[in-house]
């Protein structure tokens, strides 16, 4: 190879040089920019996650070097033995989980039946719905996330006094209790049997509120694929509005719903603004997912060592919720199709 | 939708869809006469529904917007009050003033929101398309590997590098003379930490498009003596042009709401954003903040944002539930 290039003419050489160079140039810029501000940091983290990395290792004049402690901050971390009040390794993973799952499956269920609904022949305003139902989507999270919060305030926030105006329909006084929820702050749970705060379902709200549209909008381009004589053919047959919706509508959603469903999951459990911002993690750090905890471990606490190990058990299980995803998808594709 | 559609594609039109715009010239009888019309029952059955979900969805934007108009100085709204008495745009003239305690009007808050965002929409841009194209067209050794790594950085919340890239800034003092800063607390460090976050969406968003362009075009050039890098200014990048705007205003609205770098990094209160200020009045620390104020900051806040991604829509919402992954 390199004896056949120098064979060549002086000219042609340097032209085939810089062809098979020239891919690598378009890449530079922005391989070196992320390799400074992405792939150094990362590479860093770990090494950091092996020290006791604090306030006083990172000044600018005269820097202490951080003390090796090995795998101590991994094993604080799991044992859950953090100088942080309220912390259980393994509830917050759960909890997160679950908290990205119900997410999924509530925004889901709510998307496909207001595609469905607004799929309707026949049905008058649909293109004004449309137009109203994408509003959520198109404000920035962080401004979703306050103005909910500021909604579940129990002192004068929209939630308790909508609760109370429906309850007046009702003859309930204003000041009865269920109408007066501490939505982001009580601590007993609101099921007996279900080891969630009520906080969390003021999130799950919020959040619904926020996601449902996108979905909807996925679903409605799934239905508009439908052809009409599918269902002509099945309302020849005799086919309830149920047996239609089962057998005609479901099997085109599912595969333009299976691939969102997944990265909705990957989303929301990695959203951030919701819990950061409505309930600081609150009652007691019940609702705190991986990211908001990672975040306080380092701004509020200042453990940077301990965060960085933190990150690197996130970056694992976002790993393996993105393999067992990415299977399941597969998975279902073959069975869709 | 897939990561690679071409975000233009990937979503049936809303706003746009030609139907609404004759709907809302003509009257709805347009659409009554080519279909058939539903049975009153279920007509009215399923207005109500969609009246309950349409109040559903606007509860939290009325709320918000009535609240803004309140003159009163209330520190908590008495009430659910659609227009409260005595409406007055007094809350948006104090925040445009004075919107926290610190000395920084809205529009410096603006600036520095503004500055961000556009530093991180122009670098993301401007090297995501080189790189795109690259992976889009070209073939080389390693093309495999380097499109696997930025894909696993897509896929890490931007949380997980934050505390390195904190205390890698950290150790740039910068001296030009009488300038003097620390790169970590300065909005150029946080721009470079917005890029460092959306540069692998930029890329891989962009080589999604590029893939779905046609390769007739640049053949052609070839034949006609084109090189390539004359292929990809002449060519490609023009084409390229509704992506470029996308990923731009996607990287935009990233920068323009910036709030974990910009909380954790900055020291000097002359430095704050938008995102910033608004979490100080709520939170643990605006008891005392008058609500209206609130309500009018976050308009403001959301408003330039809000009208642009309403218009382009139905090429933006694509790209968003990629880009959403990244948190």
């Amino acid at each position: 190879m390199a004896t056949a290039a120098a064979a060549l003419p002086p000219r042609r050489r340097s032209v085939r040089l810089s062809r098979s160079l020239q891919p690598y140039l378009y890449l530079v810029p922005a391989f070196v920019v992320m390799a400074i501000i992405t792939f150094y940091p990362l590479v860093f983290q770990v090494w950091m996650s092996f020290t006791d990395f604090g306030q006083i290792n990172f000044r600018v004049r005269n820097p202490v070097p951080a003390e090796f402690v090995g795998l101590d901050n991994y094993v604080r971390i799991a044992q859950s033995r953090l100088a942080i009040p309220n912390f259980e390794f393994i509830r917050l993973v759960l909890f997160n989980l679950w908290w990205a799952f119900s997410n999924v499956v509530v925004h889901l269920v709510i998307g496909v039946f207001i595609a469905v609904t607004l799929n309707t022949k026949g049905l008058r305003f649909r293109g004004i719905y449309r137009a109203i139902f994408v509003l959520p989507v198109v404000i920035p999270p962080i401004i979703v996330a306050t103005v909910w919060r500021n909604m579940f305030d129990p002192n004068g926030g929209a939630i308790n006094y909508g609760l109370q105006a429906v309850g007046g329909l009702f003859g309930i006084p204003p000041d009865a209790p269920g109408l007066n929820l501490d939505w982001l702050r009580q601590s007993n749970d609101p099921i007996s049997w279900l080891p969630l705060p009520l906080a969390y379902f003021a999130m799950l709200t919020a959040n619904t509120w926020l996601g449902w549209p996108l979905n909807s909008v996925v679903a409605t381009g799934a239905l508009q694929s439908i052809p009409g004589e599918l269902y002509e053919a099945a309302a020849m047959d005799g086919a309830s509005p149920m047996q239609k919706f089962r057998n005609v509508t479901l099997p085109f959603l599912r595969p333009a719903m299976l691939p969102y469903a997944i990265y909705g999951f990957v989303i929301t459990f990695n959203l951030f603004f919701l819990p950061f911002f409505m309930t600081a993690g609150g009652p007691f750090g019940r609702t705190e997912i991986l990211v908001t905890q990672a975040y306080r471990l380092a701004y509020d606490l200042r453990l940077f060592g301990v965060a960085a190990a933190f990150a690197v058990y996130l970056f694992f299980l976002l790993l393996i919720v993105t393999l067992i995803t990415n299977r399941l998808a597969k998975a279902t594709k073959s069975y869709a199709e | 939708m897939t990561a690679t559609t071409d975000p233009g594609q990937a979503t049936p039109p809303l706003v746009g869809d030609p139907r609404l715009a004759r709907l809302l010239r003509r009257g709805t009888r347009v659409r009554a006469e080519q279909e058939k019309p539903l049975p009153l029952v279920r007509q009215i059955f399923l207005q109500v529904i969609l009246l309950f979900i349409t109040a559903s969805v606007l509860f939290p934007i009325v709320w918000i917007v009535s609240m803004s108009v309140d003159p009163r100085n209330l520190s908590r709204p008495d009430g659910l009050n659609l227009i409260p008495p005595g409406a007055s745009l007094d809350a948006y003239a104090k925040v445009i003033a004075e919107p926290t305690g610190n000395p920084i009007d809205f529009l410096g808050l603006a600036m520095n929101s503004l500055k961000i965002a556009l530093g991180a929409s122009v670098a993301t841009v401007f090297l995501g398309v080189l790189a795109a194209y690259a992976f889009s067209r070209l073939r080389f050794r390693g093309r495999e590997a380097l499109m696997i790594a930025v894909l696993g950085v897509l896929m890490l919340p931007s949380v997980a590098t934050i505390i390195p890239l904190f205390i890698f800034l950290n150790q740039f003092q910068i001296d030009l003379g009488e300038v003097s800063f620390n790169l970590r607390a300065s909005i150029l460090g946080i721009t470079l930490a917005v890029i460092s976050a959306q540069l692998p969406f930029a890329i891989w968003n962009l080589k999604g498009y590029l893939d779905t362009i046609p390769k007739d075009l640049e053949e052609a050039a070839a034949v006609d003596g084109a090189n390539q890098n004359q292929i990809f200014r002449k060519v490609v990048l023009p084409l390229a042009i509704p992506a470029l705007a996308v990923t731009g205003f996607l990287g935009f609205l990233g920068g323009w709401t910036e709030y974990l770098t910009v909380a954790l990094f900055v020291g000097d209160t002359s430095d704050w954003t938008l995102s910033v200020a608004l979490n100080s009045m709520v939170g643990q620390f605006a008891r005392t903040t008058t609500w209206s104020y609130f309500a009018a900051f976050s308009i403001l806040f959301a408003l330039p944002v809000s009208v642009v991604f309403f218009i382009f829509q139905r090429y933006l919402i694509g790209g968003l539930a990629v880009g959403g992954v990244k948190g």
